[in-house]
């Protein structure tokens, strides 16, 4: 039992950070009906520069508590990265909006490597450690046997904030309106006075903010950063995006979620079902075969409505 | 005009013969100027063509994107590790009493195994992606590759099939039909070394494959592809049954990387999961993308290029570092990784079509 619960925590703290990649997914898809697959990436960088502003700040003052810091670096990494996601967009994307569908996949994908290089040349090829700031000592739960750190619960905590405090951003106010016009149909959309390109620069620079924000997570949870630290979860928090319903947010959020619980869950049974043939070496595999049998069995996702083809 | 056209044959003839004669000398003389190391280049690079125009079918033709193309490449190399190399019996006794000559199939055996092999698995992963948006299969394809290697990495427990980390190692050089391409072959007058046999070997391979995709090209097969590239719903109207095309294309190109799979495995004699990264799929990609999608001479020209060009900045770039800089300040893989990243997007936003592009050069 307590292996279960601890699961489930585990999973809930995996599964909320994928949630906060997916929804850059979605959101991107969203208005522009195209994967980015440089947003992992974005959350790589957004994971290096924290890493150095910490050092800086750690290096300038020992005084200052850990959440404080974090306060500090949290805003600043988020700008780094919102304004990295509307160059990448600007950059790799823009100019190839009315190209072959094959041709913003491929930008990206060089964008994609051309970020990893940097990060290679401005940091490291090696990882590095990330310093502890958040309380990590396990808090007792009951009886139960499971623990959780203090760290985890903040990472839950405002993952949750952000992901409520997006959803009213698209449902209430006004730039959501234009978000969603923009979605539903750009030409439209612009004929009512809406500036697609404005909208679909504000939406890289959101998903961008939340990738850094969750780059800072992923860092903080595991304590150690590398150039190719964004590649798996990316591809984790896409298949979020797909199981929850791709371009709907809430959909994003729940994939995420549910997928970080199979993932937690999965990895922690895994030897006991199989009879010890796979451990939890296996872990990677359970979001590709997620994908997989969502894309069999419902492409459209657990919340999604009719996927368009726009062949 | 009857005059005309017969010089254009005769001189057309004469190209074709030069060229030829060019592609049989071209060992000898990159060997002598260069050492066999450039040979072992070459032989590589002959390697990539059959790879670049095997993902060419899936991406230029079909317009698919495959990110996961290495790994058939990884199930061919495999394939061939475990059927010719003493790796099975020392792990498994069943199979050790079942051959107690060890087990060591020809290459051509088990290219013919590799190619359905490398299909099935085209075909598994295609059929539930390739009805849906393209960009499906990118991410289904990208995420197979890595689940290919997860499963190399970690199949040394409980039972030992592909030795993990550490690779499979003593695989039977080439040798087929009785002839070995790797003893050097004694004509009398001279002797042809073994690299050089394995050039002739690749040779034959990438021309086939050249030939094989030219008139999948020209065929109603290429244009049901072109079509469906150009506009699905269009394609689908005409009557294509755009699913079994789409599914076509990916088996076709995974069999060609089955079959230079085979063949990696048995010059190198050792596989690793090292050799099947990701980046090594985007590398393949970057030939295709360099070279010109969809142009089978671009194709090429971009694997020849993409090939040869790291081993020229390994020559290049450490030592004008050091006569700049005293030392050597940025690593040889990242200025490559650089350029590769690079040139996907200019390619992308100035030269879509790629370096030598339809139409041009004729």
């Amino acid at each position: 039992m307590d292996i279960f619960l601890q699961q489930i925590i585990n999973g809930l703290v995996l599964g909320s950070i994928y949630a906060l990649i997916a929804l850059g997914y979605t959101m991107v898809y969203g208005v522009l009906g195209i994967i980015n697959f440089a947003h992992g990436e974005v959350l790589m960088i957004g994971a290096m520069v924290s890493l150095s502003l910490l050092r800086l700040i750690l290096s300038l003052t020992s005084d200052l508590p850990g959440w404080l810091t974090l306060l500090i670096v949290l805003p600043v990494t988020m700008a780094v990265c919102a304004g990295l996601s509307y160059w990448i967009e600007r950059i790799a994307y823009r100019p190839l909006r009315n190209a072959p569908r094959l041709a913003p996949l491929i930008s990206a994908i060089g964008m994609s490597i051309l970020l990893q290089t940097i990060a290679m040349l401005i940091w490291s090829r090696n990882p590095m450690t990330y310093p502890q700031l958040l309380p990590s000592s396990p808090i007792e739960l009951g009886t139960t046997g499971a623990t959780i750190t203090g760290k985890e619960i903040v990472i839950i905590v405002v993952a949750f904030a952000v992901m409520y405090g997006l959803l009213f951003l698209v449902e209430k106010t006004k730039l959501g309106r234009a978000m969603r016009a923009t979605a539903e149909q750009t030409q439209i959309a612009s004929l009512m006075g809406v500036n697609p390109n404005r909208v679909i620069s504000i939406t890289f620079m959101l998903g961008g903010a939340l990738a850094g924000l969750a780059g800072v997570m992923i860092a903080s949870n595991y304590g150690n950063v590398h150039f190719y630290m964004g590649f798996i979860p990316g591809l984790k928090a896409f298949t979020a995006a797909v199981l929850g319903g791709i371009g709907n947010l809430q959909g994003a959020m729940l994939g995420g979620l549910l997928l970080g619980l199979i993932e937690a869950l999965g990895a922690g049974y895994i030897g006991e079902l199989t009879g010890g043939v796979f451990g939890s070496n296996y872990q990677d595999i359970f979001a590709f075969l997620v994908l997989i049998l969502v894309l069999v069995l419902r492409p459209t996702g657990l919340l999604g409505e009719k996927v368009s083809d726009r062949a | 005009m009857l005059k005309k056209l017969a010089a254009n044959r005769l001189s057309r003839t004469t190209y074709f013969c030069l060229g030829a004669l060019a592609l049989v000398l071209l060992p000898w003389i990159v060997g002598t100027s260069g050492g066999n190391y450039w040979v072992r280049v070459l032989d590589f690079a002959l390697l990539y063509i059959v790879l670049a125009l095997g993902l060419n079918v899936v991406v230029g033709f079909a317009g698919l994107l495959d990110l996961g193309y290495i790994a058939f490449y990884a199930l061919g190399a495999y394939s061939y590790a475990l059927l010719a190399s003493p790796h099975l019996p020392q792990h498994f006794e069943t199979i050790a009493a079942a051959f107690p000559q060890g087990i060591h199939f020809s290459p051509w055996m088990v290219a013919v195994f590799a190619i359905i092999l490398a299909a099935l698995f085209g075909i598994i992963l295609g059929l539930p992606t390739l009805q849906l948006r393209g960009d499906y299969l990118a991410i289904v394809t990208l995420g197979f590759g890595e689940i290919i290697r997860i499963f190399m990495n970690n199949l040394d427990r409980p039972f030992n099939l592909t030795n993990g980390p550490k690779g499979i190692t003593a695989i039977d050089p080439i040798q087929m039909f009785g002839f070995s391409f790797t003893k050097p072959l004694d004509l009398g007058f001279t002797q042809i070394p073994g690299l050089y046999l394995v050039f002739y070997l690749f040779l034959g391979l990438a021309i086939a494959v050249t030939i094989v995709c030219l008139h999948l090209q020209n065929s109603r097969i290429g244009r049901a592809w072109v079509a469906i590239r150009e506009d699905e719903i269009a394609a689908k109207a005409m009557g294509i049954n755009t699913r079994n095309m789409k599914l076509l294309a990916f088996a076709i190109g995974a069999s060609f990387a089955g079959v230079a799979g085979v063949l990696f495995s048995a010059f190198q004699g050792f596989v690793s999961p090292e050799s099947f990264t990701l980046w090594e799929s985007i590398v393949v990609l970057a030939m295709v993308v360099l070279g010109g999608i969809g142009h089978i001479p671009g194709v090429i020209l971009g694997a020849i290029v993409l090939a040869v060009f790291p081993e020229i900045l390994r020559g290049v770039a450490e030592p004008v570092q050091k006569v700049l800089f005293g030392h050597v300040i940025v690593d040889v893989e990242v200025i490559r990784q650089l350029i590769y990243g690079l040139a996907l997007i200019l390619i992308m936003l100035y030269r879509p079509g790629g370096i030598w592009q339809k139409g041009e050069g004729r």
